[in-house]
């Protein structure tokens, strides 16, 4: 057996575009699943029913189903119940942010969870809202804590965009698989679309290190 | 005149009644020293009259003004009635200057400079000025205190509320902390102090109430309340208490 670049190497075109097509899924799945899991987050943790409730129903249905059968459900079924059709990408984004989402507010209620009373204390007693605290003094202290954490999440967001190739949106795996087929050439295709995600990933990773670090300046 | 009036202040919490009809008033420039055995009430009350604890029922009234309870309301009372904590709750992703400026800026929304410049003034007042860049994890107990100090004096407050603010701190750094304290007191600042350091209290105090089970048992001026008391558990509470003093 022979490896052979050579082929993926003339395709370079395509796999920019899967690259860009990636890159694209994963900022608007980042944002969305990010923030609405930071709306959640508080939902859970509030003491209102109202709040907590659906925040709460939400989180169960969306962690407890799989990304794959959400983006096709929304892909192929939704336009039957709906007057209008899904494009992939929207279908896609809507399952992984969602899924994201539901994963991520359980992170923020766990961090927000985590900052002690006082600091609730010392905030009001000085004439805060609950939102001026909440932004000012809990959150910042939060987010160091649960880092980690959503960096582990926005990995995930990025890996479960290959799901966006079940319905045929333009990402690296789908560029991947269509460069394989008419190239018959699978090991040189797949290889190069791991190594393209690894590229692009580890940077970020240490980025996310380099963030802890500074984060911690203050201890 | 009258700076604050509480009438039937009663708060539970769970099947504990924690305070049971507290009435008090508070004039303009009066120092009072909250003192009784722990689980009395006394931190309770403090933490009720600037609705840091909801009454359950009670009403408190500030500058002739009855207070509601909308937000809006509330966090005005908590911007006129300052507080200072046993564990100090600074902020520690700030600076200690950072902390002095945070009400100015987030809640009077002050111009960065001239917040600067306040927030510095009143670490200068508590004998931290060089200390303003300086994170809390990196300073000691005593001087976390007078940061707390600061930060409640940036926000002009007209009444000052300490609960047992020496009472986490290691003995030899009790003394910087009281004698900002005193320094308050000799401004003519009304205050109103939880402790257990009974001498202090002594000195610093225009009027000591002594708290039993949740409702005022004695109060009156030091020399009545520290040297003559009247009543039996007022006597036994002091007694404990000076136990084992030189």
């Amino acid at each position: 057996m022979k490896w052979d670049f050579a082929s993926v190497f003339d395709n370079t075109d395509a796999l920019l575009v899967g690259a860009v097509g990636t890159l694209r899924i994963f900022a608007i799945c980042l944002v969305l699943g990010l923030s609405l899991g930071l709306a959640v987050g508080l939902g859970r943790d509030a003491r209102s029913r109202w709040l907590y409730i659906p925040a709460t129903v939400f989180v169960e249905f969306f962690r407890n189903t799989p990304v794959l059968v959400q983006i096709l459900w929304f892909y192929f079924a939704l336009p039957i119940l709906l007057p209008f059709s899904i494009s992939p990408l929207t279908s896609a984004s809507l399952g992984i942010s969602l899924n994201s989402a539901a994963f991520s507010a359980e992170i923020f209620r766990g961090g927000i969870q985590s900052i002690e009373r006082g600091q609730w204390d010392g905030a009001r007693a000085m004439g805060m809202r609950w939102s001026q605290a909440m932004r000012r003094i809990i959150l910042p202290q939060a987010l160091k804590r649960m880092l980690p954490a959503l960096t582990n999440r926005a990995i995930e967001i990025f890996k479960m965009s290959t799901l966006a190739s079940a319905v045929a949106y333009v990402e690296l795996l789908q560029q991947g698989k269509l460069i394989a087929s008419l190239n018959y050439n699978p090991i040189e295709a797949y290889t190069a679309v791991a190594v393209i995600f690894f590229v692009i990933l580890w940077p970020l990773v240490q980025f996310s290190y380099f963030m802890e670090r500074r984060l911690r300046r203050d201890e | 005149m009258t700076l604050l009036s509480v009438k039937g202040l009663t708060k539970r919490f769970g099947a504990n009644d924690v305070l049971r009809g507290v009435d008090l008033e508070v004039k303009q420039g009066e120092r009072i020293a909250i003192l009784g055995a722990s689980g009395s009430g006394k931190s309770t009350l403090l933490r009720c009259l600037n609705f840091m604890e909801m009454p359950d029922a009670g009403t408190v009234t500030l500058d002739g003004k009855l207070v509601g309870r909308r937000e809006s309301e509330l966090t005005q009372v908590r911007q006129r009635v300052g507080m200072v904590f046993q564990q100090f709750n600074l902020f520690p992703h700030m600076t200690a200057i950072g902390n002095v400026m945070e009400g100015l800026r987030t809640v009077r929304r002050m111009p960065k400079a001239e917040a600067q410049v306040r927030a510095g003034r009143e670490l200068a007042r508590v004998g931290l000025a060089e200390k303003a860049e300086t994170y809390p994890a990196h300073l000691s107990g005593g001087q976390k205190q007078r940061v707390a100090i600061a930060r409640a004096l940036a926000m002009d407050p007209e009444m000052l509320l300490f609960d047992e603010p020496t009472s986490a701190l290691d003995p030899e750094l009790v003394g910087e902390v009281l004698t900002v304290i005193r320094a308050l007191a000799e401004e003519g600042r009304t205050m109103l102090l939880v402790t257990h350091e009974l001498g202090f209290a002594y000195h610093f105090a225009t009027r000591v109430i002594f708290l039993v089970d949740g409702a005022i048992h004695e109060q009156g001026s030091p020399d009545e309340i520290l040297k003559t008391p009247k009543k039996e558990r007022t006597r036994a509470f002091l007694a404990s208490h000076m136990q084992f003093s030189l």
